[in-house]
């Protein structure tokens, strides 16, 4: 048998580093502010650039504004879920406990961002389409995505035992990872009534910089943000944990019931 | 026709769901820590009971 540790092991080494609560809430509460601030300001900015100072699109009018909070909210849909499926490996193959944590944490916040997206997809459409909704590939993927969040919040709570939920969780958010490449791609594979992604890693953007730059502030601010409150949602689920099991230890039922008797 | 209401409702959403959110997560984390720290105040050994101050 090999003496050098494998890369999953060696991984393994550095993600149950952070596996340890103490450590984890002390990193947390530096973190915390560093994502916080950032988020509001550059959300602020950027949604009132685009707002009030960037220009109305040719085609679409002044309707072109809800693309600084649509475009943003559907990226951090697919991440988010795409940072589910992260927690799920790490859960599954390294039984992180904070992966598992942080997964029942990720769940309700992507759902509302999936759902702020379709919303104000939906805002745009009536306007721009003239229906609030068309069964088209990619709104029907992130439809699709939407459930699965759903889903996910559902099973992971459905048990009496929470490791279990943890587990069908974990592979649920795998499987339903499929999703991400059909999101991303449906307007490539299908013919949709949605247009093609604007910015592309590949490409130069097909947008005006007077477009791009505040929506690139509302999706640093929005990003930042997401991830601000999954960490002060973490972090309170940590404590909550230690809060129960130090509730649960013997030592304090027993000075609990002396506290009765007396 | 103007597209004002249609903006004006994405962004109060957007509002909305980001105050939800972040207030609610400020409320538990700060619940949870005050809960916390009582806990783990150093007690009493021979009643159990929390000094008090």
């Amino acid at each position: 048998m090999s003496a050098t540790p494998t890369l999953v092991a060696r991984a393994g080494t550095f993600f149950h580093r952070y596996a340890n609560p103490g450590r984890f809430l002390k990193l947390g509460a530096r973190l915390q502010p560093w994502l916080t601030w950032p988020a509001l300001l550059f959300t602020l900015a950027g949604l009132g650039w685009g707002l009030f100072f960037s220009p109305a699109d040719w085609q679409q009018g002044d309707s072109v504004r809800i693309m600084y909070v649509h475009v943003p909210a559907a990226m951090l849909a697919s991440a988010g879920y795409a940072g589910l499926a992260v927690c799920a490996v790490l859960s599954l193959v390294w039984r992180h406990p904070l992966a598992d944590l942080a997964a029942v944490e990720i769940g309700p916040v992507g759902a509302c961002i999936t759902a702020l997206c379709l919303a104000t997809g939906s805002l745009w459409g009536k306007p721009m389409w003239g229906t609030w909704w068309v069964w088209d590939a990619r709104l029907t993927s992130v439809l699709v995505l939407f459930f699965l969040y759903l889903g996910h919040i559902a099973l992971i709570r459905a048990f009496d035992d929470p490791q279990r939920g943890y587990r069908a969780a974990a592979i649920l958010a795998l499987a339903g990872a499929v999703d991400l490449p059909i999101i991303k791609f449906s307007v490539q594979w299908w013919n949709t009534l949605h247009q093609p992604d604007s910015i592309t890693l590949t490409g130069a953007p097909t947008m005006s910089s007077s477009m791009l730059w505040p929506l690139a502030l509302s999706t640093l601010g929005f990003s930042l943000g997401f991830a601000a409150i999954v960490l002060a949602r973490t972090r309170a689920a940590v404590m909550e944990s230690r809060i129960r099991s130090l509730l649960s230890s013997p030592r304090r039922r027993g000075s609990n019931a002396a506290g009765d008797a007396a | 026709m103007t597209h004002l209401p249609y903006i004006l409702a994405s962004y109060g959403l957007a509002a909305v769901i980001a105050l939800t959110l972040s207030v609610g997560a400020a409320v538990r984390l700060k619940k949870a820590r005050t809960r916390l720290a009582a806990l783990e105040r150093p007690t009493d050994r021979t009643t159990g009971a929390t000094p008090s101050l």
